[in-house]
């Protein structure tokens, strides 16, 4: 190479540079991300409401088929998930927890624990971290057995048979994800609260099991279990339907399967931190 | 309440058409905006048996999609049993319910067993006792010798079964109507032959039906193992629907892609 060249780029190398540094580039990659995003946003919204009206209009219908499949639902988003959320429960409570209790004692604030206990784990951990674990095990399953279905064309035998999808796929997984999400999170919650003492017990904290509890009722209100039990059904439907949504909803080929699932866990955990943040809202309102 | 139109091309001497079809052009499953089939003049009536031929690709799978009433026409008209299709394309249940379709692999559910996906719409659309809803499944299967693969699942089972699974599937309900997509399709000569035989059974009059003929319409790539087995022929060329007409029509078709289904001709280079 001719060394007198040798700092000099070429046309065509210019041109790329420049172009991949163009700031044009990035507003066009934010811009058709953006626009994705709402279109997406809009199609989960389309979705919901649809299921919804399915949900009103036809929720008693076929018995004998939907309600073996709601049953089969709770088992898949619920009780098979027992077993881990107990371990998870109870490490949260371990390492998390346990530290809490044992700080507060050295600098003798045992009496603030009630409060802070139900503020960390009954309103924000309890319900958050259970809507996470249960999208990491069912959620993903929901979009890659309805995806399959789709890509396989078992959404079309459904309607050949005048079976509606919504109906048939969508209405037992809605239900039992939300009602799956809520017991769980009053296990996984009492689970943390109990494994917490165990922890402060070790380290012998001078707090009595009468104490701890007492100051947990006294520091519980009304709107803690309705928030509780309304915020854990919602992470449920938005889970169900944010998967359902992107395994059922457009046509997708097998090969597509995966990147739908990697998609619909992304928006499932924004979606679910957007929940939690309108619901810390609520309580600062209320 | 859907009331019957008048038919679309009335002949007072002949029972009124079940399928009515009047310049129909559609798209098709994957891309409804593409032009999948166009300008279909199609009448079929109580009784009869189509065979309708195309190479692969010629749209044979959307064209009965478009006739089980799972794609809306984008223009013509169509009356299923005289009720009009078009518009915004959806199908009252209590047609659909008339009509069964069976898909080329089959298509069954692959969450439920055999027995479960042939169960299924006799348990979703009517209240009867589970254990009638299973026996009349258990004597389906027992018809299309599904009996042995009863409880397994999809997934672990050859075309053969799920082909007859798919079938079954779709007889549950008695439907008036049969459509079939490519049954033939990767089967060996002794499975073609059950086809057959048990086809033209259903035309004839099964006793499953109560004697009754079934309505039939049936897509292949192989135009010759149906010579002398239907009432009617026609062809998807060109995403045109050709209607050859019955076999000695048929026969005299100078249709250079007839003889080559007829075997006829060879191929052009």
């Amino acid at each position: 190479m001719d060394e007198g060249n040798s700092g000099v780029v070429a046309a065509s190398q210019t041109s790329f540079i420049m172009r991949a540094a163009m700031p044009r580039s990035y507003m066009a990659y934010v811009g058709g991300n953006l626009l994705n995003l709402l279109r997406t946003f809009h199609g989960i919204i389309a979705f919901t409401l649809i299921t919804l009206g399915v949900i009103l209009n036809h929720l008693g219908d076929a018995p004998a088929v939907t309600k073996p499949q709601i049953i089969r639902e709770l088992w898949r988003s619920g009780l098979r998930l027992f077993p881990m959320f107990l371990f998870m429960s109870g490490s949260l409570g371990l390492v998390v927890i346990g530290q809490v209790v044992s700080r507060l004692s050295s600098i003798n604030a045992t009496g603030f624990l009630g409060t802070i206990m139900v503020m960390v784990v009954v309103r924000e951990l309890g319900p958050l971290f259970t809507a996470l674990l249960v999208l990491s095990r069912a959620g993903t399953a929901n979009v890659i057995e309805l995806g399959t279905a789709r890509a396989l064309g078992e959404v079309e035998a459904l309607e050949a048979l005048g079976i509606d999808p919504v109906h048939y796929l969508v209405l037992p997984r809605v239900i039992g994800m939300a009602l799956g999400v809520f017991a769980l999170t009053v296990y996984f919650i009492i689970g943390a609260l109990l494994s917490g003492y165990v922890w402060a017990f070790i380290q012998n904290v001078p707090l009595r099991p009468s104490d701890y509890f007492q100051q947990l009722a006294q520091s519980l209100t009304w709107l803690d279990f309705a928030v509780l039990a309304l915020k854990s059904c919602l992470f449920g439907v938005t889970i169900a339907m944010i998967t359902c949504y992107h395994g059922l909803a457009q046509p997708i080929r097998i090969g597509q399967v995966s990147r739908a699932t990697i998609g619909a866990i992304a928006q499932c955990i924004i979606a679910c931190v957007l929940l939690d943040v309108l619901f810390i809202f609520l309580y600062l309102a209320v | 309440m859907d009331t019957p139109q008048p038919s679309l091309n009335p002949d007072a001497g002949s029972p009124a058409p079940v399928i009515e079809m009047r310049g129909v052009s559609a798209g098709t499953l994957r891309d409804p905006q593409a032009v999948g089939i166009q300008d279909v003049n199609w009448t079929v009536r109580p009784g009869e048996f189509w065979v309708i031929a195309g190479m692969h690709d010629s749209g044979k799978s959307d064209f009965l999609t478009l006739t089980a009433g799972l794609m809306p026409p984008r223009e013509g008209a169509y009356q299923l049993f005289g009720h009009d299709m078009a518009g915004d394309g959806t199908i009252p249940l209590s047609l659909r319910l008339r009509l069964g379709l069976v898909f080329e692999g089959g298509r069954l559910l692959h969450d439920l067993t055999v027995v479960e996906n042939v169960a299924l719409p006799l348990l979703y659309h009517h209240h009867l006792d589970a254990n009638a809803v299973q026996q009349r499944a258990e004597g389906l299967l027992a018809l299309t010798g599904l009996s042995e693969w009863a409880d397994a699942s999809p997934g672990d089972l050859p075309l053969k079964v799920l082909k007859r699974g798919g079938l079954a599937r779709a007889l549950m309900l008695k439907p008036e109507i049969l459509l079939l997509d490519n049954p033939l399709g990767g089967l060996d000569p002794r499975e073609i032959a059950w086809w057959l035989d048990f086809l033209g059974a259903l035309w004839a009059g099964h006793p499953f039906f109560d004697g009754h003929r079934l309505t039939m319409v049936v897509t292949t790539n192989d135009l010759r193992v149906w010579r002398r087995r239907c009432s009617h022929y026609a062809l998807l060329k060109d995403k045109r629907f050709v209607v050859l007409g019955d076999e000695s029509q048929m026969t005299g078709n100078t249709d250079l892609l007839v003889k080559e289904f007829l075997a006829e001709a060879s191929a052009p280079a």
